[in-house]
């Protein structure tokens, strides 16, 4: 039976950390994360790994394999050519819990800052009616698994390991989400500048090219939703209509604005 | 050494953060409790996930001839009557409720032509019935209810295992557990807890299930006390993959069936025609024909006089046939069947299976727009479970309620695609609500047992103790292949009786259980408990199927063929006893008259 090399990181917080060689036997098909299992199960059963689904579909696999941020559970081995080691260390953007778990903890606060979904008052759910071509944007961005690949490689957030100003593409992902959901009536152009630190991204589109779920991360969410914040407080039209409206810059719309593109 | 263990203390404590495990928590905050919620896993990452086609409910937005009336009597059907009839009733009463509250917590679900909730077809309903996004409804699911949970403040403790349910005499008074980042203990002394810990599929080998499906809920009901029901109706999905070997048992959703998707053997029959129940054959199209114009009526979203297609008949009959025509020698090459949906336009398969479409084309290498999957049975899902009340998830042991997969009665002897998703937040609600109800009634937290948690400390640490003793892997697996070739889709007295022994066993060998490395995130750790209770739901699977003596929905004996009547009427009852598991029966709870009707023909 032919046997791939793999080098996983094991380490805690507070030590160095190395790569160790594990040889694993390969059976068809077998992917990442069953090489990991197999090791823990024969070789370091304190082998830490995060996973739930071996689907794709939990996205809590998240590594750094040769480099670049994947879902173990979707990386077979096949793609790496034989004898290569392949090397597994943990999401690099977030703290080592140990070996290949991330604390991702503080993706969940910038989560639960995010101004909620909210319905129109005064229309009864009764009334509402949608077409599939209207939702299938919002349906692309709602397909995300909260791997937070697209975070680890977001040289933003990798480059501010503390104090981040930047919510990171998955919020921007799921602030479109929200925006873009034919009933919302939330503003959160404020909270996207201010907060997120929407300005921060420059569009290099890692994020898009490391979702398992193909998103467009930066075309279909970031840029649209840069283009909001930017007719709002940088468009010197609508700065001056709002101005002769009395209305400051740094206000949201009021309700007849509605939800303007 | 001696330190004090960090104490967190609600009015409700939730353990599990699925569908009902975070439908349960929402109600109960709602309805003023402090509601703690602890799940083993990151939030957003339970089971619920991975569930695909759909969430059964009678909006009859596409069959305006649906109702709850005959949704109750489906599911009843489908569960051979051995349902608990008041929870099929609150079940198909409410579950268009909590479908639109879910749109209105901000759900996206597929559209119908004129903009309303789209309803796909699934086996056993008799009407397009299943909401849906593509086939990814659990995620949207619980992406919703997380951040519903989220946004209504709910503490929420995250990668966090419960070991050890706490109790007085009365009543149960708390959870002991430990995080599992660091290893160190916690307790949550609460007035009433709700379990929502889901399944028990990793006691199999073969399984559509996640690793944290060990039973824990259903283990630590029957270590407190409580009673399990009809635990042996373990579902097998009729469609898993089969291959490659990384990935056998990896679900195949029904909604590739509900779009078309056809059955076939190895020498291309389409051998559902052989295997249709004759009491429900006309429940079905006669010709390949008919079939085809019910597909594409489907398809288009329009109505047809056209019946469903054989392959949509109820999992418990596909899955004994697909099992049955691999072991009379027509299986494909790596003993499944196939399925094949490539006959419908690709673009139509990739939007209304995309993760399907995906799933096949990266882990095994297949397009599912220009040929066949091939499929067999996997583990998915145990219709048994913790006996609740109806009403309010009330386990039979004081302050303990249960919602969704672990809890019993609701499904009968087989469960119907869809109701599952359903069934969490009809129950989720439900219970969520009668645990707060309990709380509010409840003076004040009780007295956590000092010696208790002592212990539950002691078993804790205990396997780094005995380092080089036995290893929880092996015994893991050696219970996997005795559930999987003993206690699997067809069941003889011989097997069951051998699966006990050798369960007991391995419960001898369990004290023995020795672990290596330190306390923070240790898997070989985590796995020492959940093989304690796996081998206390297998045990109970395996007791329940032995005492069956018949042949009922997804419970299927070799040695007892046929369904007896003098069962018809029976649940499994399992509690701990002095000497071990103890398994009785109980009536099943009698048709009120109103309903009777509904099901009078059957």
């Amino acid at each position: 039976m032919p046997e791939a090399q793999l080098r996983v990181f094991r380490g805690s917080p507070g030590s160095s950390g190395r790569l160790v060689d594990y040889d694993v036997p390969v059976e068809e098909g077998m992917v990442v994360l069953d090489a990991l299992h197999w090791v823990q199960a024969h070789l370091a059963p304190d082998l830490a790994v995060r996973w739930n689904c071996k689907a794709a579909k939990c996205g809590s696999c998240g590594a750094e394999v040769n480099g670049r941020p994947r879902l173990t559970c979707k990386t077979r081995l096949s793609d790496f050519a034989e004898g290569e080691p392949i090397t597994v260390e943990p999401m690099r953007a977030f703290p080592l819990v140990k070996d290949l778990v991330v604390d991702v903890s503080w993706n969940y606060e910038v989560n639960r800052r995010i101004p909620p979904f909210q319905p129109p008052p005064d229309r009864p759910q009764e009334t509402w009616r949608w077409q599939q071509e209207d939702i299938e944007r919002v349906q692309e961005f709602r397909k995300c698994i909260e791997c937070f690949l697209c975070q680890d490689v977001c040289h933003v957030l990798r480059n501010h390991e503390t104090e981040r100003p930047f919510m990171g593409p998955r919020f921007l992902v799921r602030a479109a989400g929200l925006e873009m959901h034919p009933m919302d009536t939330a503003d959160r152009t404020s909270h996207l500048k201010d907060e997120g630190g929407i300005g921060f991204c420059n569009i290099t589109k890692c994020c898009t090219e490391v979702c398992p779920e193909h998103i467009k991360i930066t075309d279909n969410a970031i840029i649209p939703l840069k283009e909001r914040v930017a007719d709002r407080y940088y468009d010197p039209i609508q700065i001056a209509w709002r101005k002769l409206r009395g209305r400051g810059s740094e206000t949201g719309p009021a309700a007849d604005d509605g939800n303007a593109p | 050494m001696k330190e004090t263990i960090e104490r967190h203390p609600h009015d409700v404590l939730v353990v599990g953060a699925g569908g009902a495990g975070l439908r349960a928590a929402i109600e109960a905050a709602d309805q003023g409790a402090s509601v703690g919620l602890v799940c083993k896993s990151l939030l957003g990452k339970a089971h619920t996930v991975m569930a695909e086609g759909g969430v059964a409910a009678a909006l009859a937005h596409v069959a305006p001839a649906d109702s709850w009336q005959v949704h109750f009597r489906d599911t009843m059907v489908g569960g051979k009557l051995l349902n608990n009839p008041r929870m099929a009733e609150l079940h198909a009463q409410e579950a268009p409720d909590r479908v639109r509250e879910l749109e209105r917590w901000g759900a996206v679900f597929d559209r119908t032509a004129d903009g309303r909730i789209l309803q796909r077809p699934f086996g056993g309903h008799s009407h397009p019935r299943l909401a849906h996004v593509g086939d990814r409804t659990g995620l949207e699911m619980i992406r919703t209810l997380q951040d519903r949970a989220v946004g209504a403040g709910i503490a929420v403790y995250m990668e966090c295992t419960i070991s050890h349910l706490l109790t007085q005499p009365d009543r149960v008074t708390g959870a002991f557990g430990y995080w599992r980042a660091t290893g160190r203990p916690v307790v949550f002394p609460a007035k009433t807890i709700v379990l929502a810990t889901g399944g028990v599929g990793r006691a199999y080998q073969v399984s559509s299930n996640s690793w944290e499906y060990s039973g824990d809920g259903h283990a630590l009901a029957c270590l407190a006390g409580a009673e399990l029901l009809d635990m042996e109706f373990v579902q097998f999905h009729p469609t898993g993959m089969v291959w490659p070997p990384g990935v056998k048992g990896l679900l195949v959703t029904e909604a590739v069936r509900g779009e078309g998707g056809i059955l076939r053997n190895k020498d291309g029959e389409r051998f559902m025609w052989k295997y249709l129940p004759e009491d429900r054959r006309h429940e079905y199209a006669a010709t390949d024909e008919e079939a085809t114009t019910w597909v594409e009526a489907q398809s288009a979203a329009r109505s047809t006089d056209a019946r469903r297609p054989p392959e949509l008949s109820t999992r418990d009959n596909v899955s004994r046939a697909i099992y049955t025509e691999v072991r009379e020698g027509r299986g494909t090459e790596h003993g499944g069947v196939f399925l094949d949906i490539s006959y419908l336009p690709a673009e139509h398969v990739r939007r209304k299976l995309p993760s399907m479409y995906e799933q096949f084309k990266e882990l095994a290498d297949v397009d599912i727009t220009t040929g066949p999957m091939e499929v067999g049975p996997t583990t998915h899902y145990i219709m048994g479970g913790i006996r609740v009340d109806a009403d309010t998830g009330a386990t039979t042991r004081q302050g303990l309620f249960a919602a969704g997969e672990v809890a019993g009665g609701m499904h009968g002897a087989n469960r119907l695609g869809g109701n599952s998703l359903s069934d969490l937040l009809v129950f989720g609600q439900r219970t969520g609500a009668g645990a707060a109800a309990a709380a509010a009634a409840a003076p004040e937290l009780r007295h956590i047992d000092p010696i208790q948690v002592r212990e539950a400390e002691r078993d804790l640490s205990a396997p780094f103790d005995r380092p080089g003793r036995a290893d929880p892997h092996r015994l893991h697996e050696e219970l996997q292949s005795t559930m999987q070739s003993q206690v699997g889709i067809f069941r003889t007295e011989a097997d069951l009786e051998e699966a006990i022994r050798r369960i007991g066993d391995l419960r001898s060998r369990w004290p023995d259980i020795g672990i290596s490395g330190g306390r923070p995130y240790n898997p070989g750790w985590d796995l020492v408990f959940e093989v304690r209770n796996m081998l206390i739901v297998s045990e109970a699977i395996a007791r329940s199927a032995l005492q069956r003596r018949e042949s009922r929905g997804a419970h299927s004996r070799l040695d007892y063929t046929e369904p007896d009547p003098a069962w018809a009427r029976l649940n499994s009852v399992v509690r701990l006893a002095d000497d071990g598991l103890e398994v009785t029966t109980a009536s099943v709870p009698e048709l009120p008259d109103e309903l009777r009707p509904l099901i009078e023909t059957e």
